[in-house]
């Protein structure tokens, strides 16, 4: 009988007749303009202001500033790895990137040019399976993130007020917020990993948990998209603002 | 009455695609245009199918090159026209025109760990509450098509993997019964390396074809990562483990 693969290479590469090609492509280059865009930013590239009256750009988020660092080093160093890792270990982002940069598939039924595949079974995908410690490190950054939208009503000499600035913190909060709510290691973590739900009242609100994670949960892809645009355009304005390039809008009189 | 354009692949591994024109009715499915083609004009095309309700997962094929059930597909979806392809499952070793041998399932299904159900009650009764079985209600809504099988590229493209990759249908099986209330299986009789649940690179592509809409990869694949993460790769919970005991059912 017929092996699989000569069949397989008999029908070609795919019979798709639809634009398979569209989705890998656009998300795959919406990444890298992200990528590219935040590396810039993150080594603070050019030396540009990223604080602007109360913000803080959220790559700077909290600001770790220490006199001992080099000229040259971006106290966003501090902070970024810690999002890097945990959304490139994300089970969303998997997804995404396997498909648009490793071609593993780049879509469904369509064949992919690896002679040899081993999924996340050998180094380096096997570090996938770190993905929940990046989660605990992206818990703490919740509040901290909160604390920067916080701060920016607050103008220092002048007290409270709101500005386009502070909108945009809040958005960027919440967004990044949701996010992490919906990780499917959290949802594991929550109640996902139990059997008995029903043992005992512990375990009864961790089943409420597991509800609630779930919700997010089933939105992870938009909210992983919100969430990296929110993050880097609230980032640019910061630094547009900072830089003098445009004004913001607010009700104070000195900023 | 209109007339399709089929391409329908006819003969073993040696055979090719042959052309078609079979005139269609509005309402019909893929399924019943195979079947005309078959009573009209092809007495002896092979084609596997029982219920035409998309219930019984026999009519499996990929029709434009998506992996498909014939008896849900329906004609209103293709344009006017349009030259519809029909082809057998490419994954699975063909047998002749659009049947496949699709018994390497089978196999994988004998490895299976069975359910080992806890002692009952005292009044001789097993109980389960709702909301511990609500989560696997979904699983078992698997009609066994196959098709999230066939779509799979880690063997799709590499069938070297078959040897030691049970793939998402049987993920949803492993799923089942490590989730299950009752079941005291040790959880690595259900997470362990033996069935590939490493080689899955959560794609999705299993979830975006089953016919039923199980939620392949959300609900059952990535839920089993995580158990094995606990089982293999969190050097915090093995230190709970190691210092509190216990940790297999919870
Ligand atoms: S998500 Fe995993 S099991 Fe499903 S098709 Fe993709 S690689 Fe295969
Ligand atoms: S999980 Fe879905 S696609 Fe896979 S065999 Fe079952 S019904 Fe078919
Ligand atoms: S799965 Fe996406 S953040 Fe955890
Ligand atoms: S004929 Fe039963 S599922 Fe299609």
């Amino acid at each position: 009988m017929a092996q699989a693969t000569e069949v397989q290479q008999r029908y070609g590469k795919t019979q798709r007749t639809d634009r398979w090609w569209l989705e890998p492509v656009a998300l795959g280059a919406g990444f890298l303009i992200f990528v590219i865009y935040s590396t810039v930013s993150g080594f603070n590239v050019g030396n540009w202001h990223y604080e602007a009256g109360p913000y803080l750009s959220p790559f700077f988020e909290p600001l770790i500033n220490p006199s001992w660092t080099p000229e040259w080093f971006s106290p966003a160093i501090f902070i970024l790895w810690a999002p890097l890792g945990f959304r490139a270990t994300c089970y969303y982002y998997r997804r995404m990137y396997y498909r648009s940069f490793f071609m593993s598939p780049m879509a469904c039924a369509v064949s992919e040019p690896a002679k040899y595949y081993t999924g996340e079974s050998k180094f380096p995908f096997i570090l996938m399976n770190s993905h929940r410690f990046f989660l605990y490190v992206a818990l703490l950054f919740i509040p901290v993130l909160w604390y920067g939208a916080a701060k920016s009503f607050w103008m220092p000499g002048e007290g409270l007020g709101i500005g386009v600035g502070s909108i945009i913190l809040v958005a960027n909060a919440f967004l990044l917020m949701m996010f992490t709510i919906g990780c499917n290691s959290l949802r594991h973590i929550v109640g996902g990993g139990l059997n008995c739900f029903s043992c005992t009242n512990f375990t009864r609100t961790r089943r409420k948990m597991w509800d609630l994670v779930t919700v997010a949960n089933e939105r992870h892809k938009a909210w992983a998209w919100a969430s990296l645009v929110s993050v880097g355009v609230s980032d640019l304005y910061i630094r547009l603002v900072a830089n003098g390039a445009i004004t913001d809008i607010n009700t104070w009189t000195t900023f | 009455m209109p007339n399709a354009h089929l391409k329908v692949w006819r003969g073993d591994t040696g055979g090719a695609y042959v052309d078609y024109d079979v005139e269609y009715e509005e309402g019909m499915v893929v399924l019943d245009v195979v079947h005309r083609l078959q009573a009209t004009q092809a007495g002896d095309l092979a084609v596997r199918w029982n219920c035409k309700a998309g219930k019984c997962g026999s009519c499996s094929a990929e029709i434009n090159g998506k992996p498909v059930l014939q008896c849900m597909t329906r004609m209103e979806t293709f344009i006017p026209g349009e030259t519809i392809t029909v082809a057998p499952l490419k994954t699975f070793p063909l047998i002749r025109d659009l049947v496949t041998d699709v018994s390497w399932n089978y196999r994988v299904a004998e490895t299976m760990p069975e359910l080992k159900l806890s002692a009952p009650d005292a009044d001789g009764h097993r109980r389960m509450a709702q909301i511990d079985i609500d989560r696997e209600q979904e699983f078992r809504k698997c009609i066994e098509c196959y098709i999230c099988q066939d779509v799979c590229h880690v063997i799709r493209d590499h069938p070297e993997n078959m040897e030691k990759f049970a793939g998402p249908r049987f993920f949803v099986q492993l799923a089942n019964v490590s989730m299950h209330p009752l079941d005291q299986n040790p959880a690595k009789a259900t997470v362990s390396h033996g069935f590939g649940l490493d080689y899955c690179n959560i794609t999705k592509c299993c979830t975006d074809v089953c016919p039923e809409g199980i939620h392949i990869t959300d609900n059952a694949i990535i839920p089993l990562k995580e158990r094995r993460v606990d089982e293999y790769y969190d050097p915090v919970k093995a230190l709970v483990r190691k210092v509190f005991g216990g940790g297999d059912k919870k």
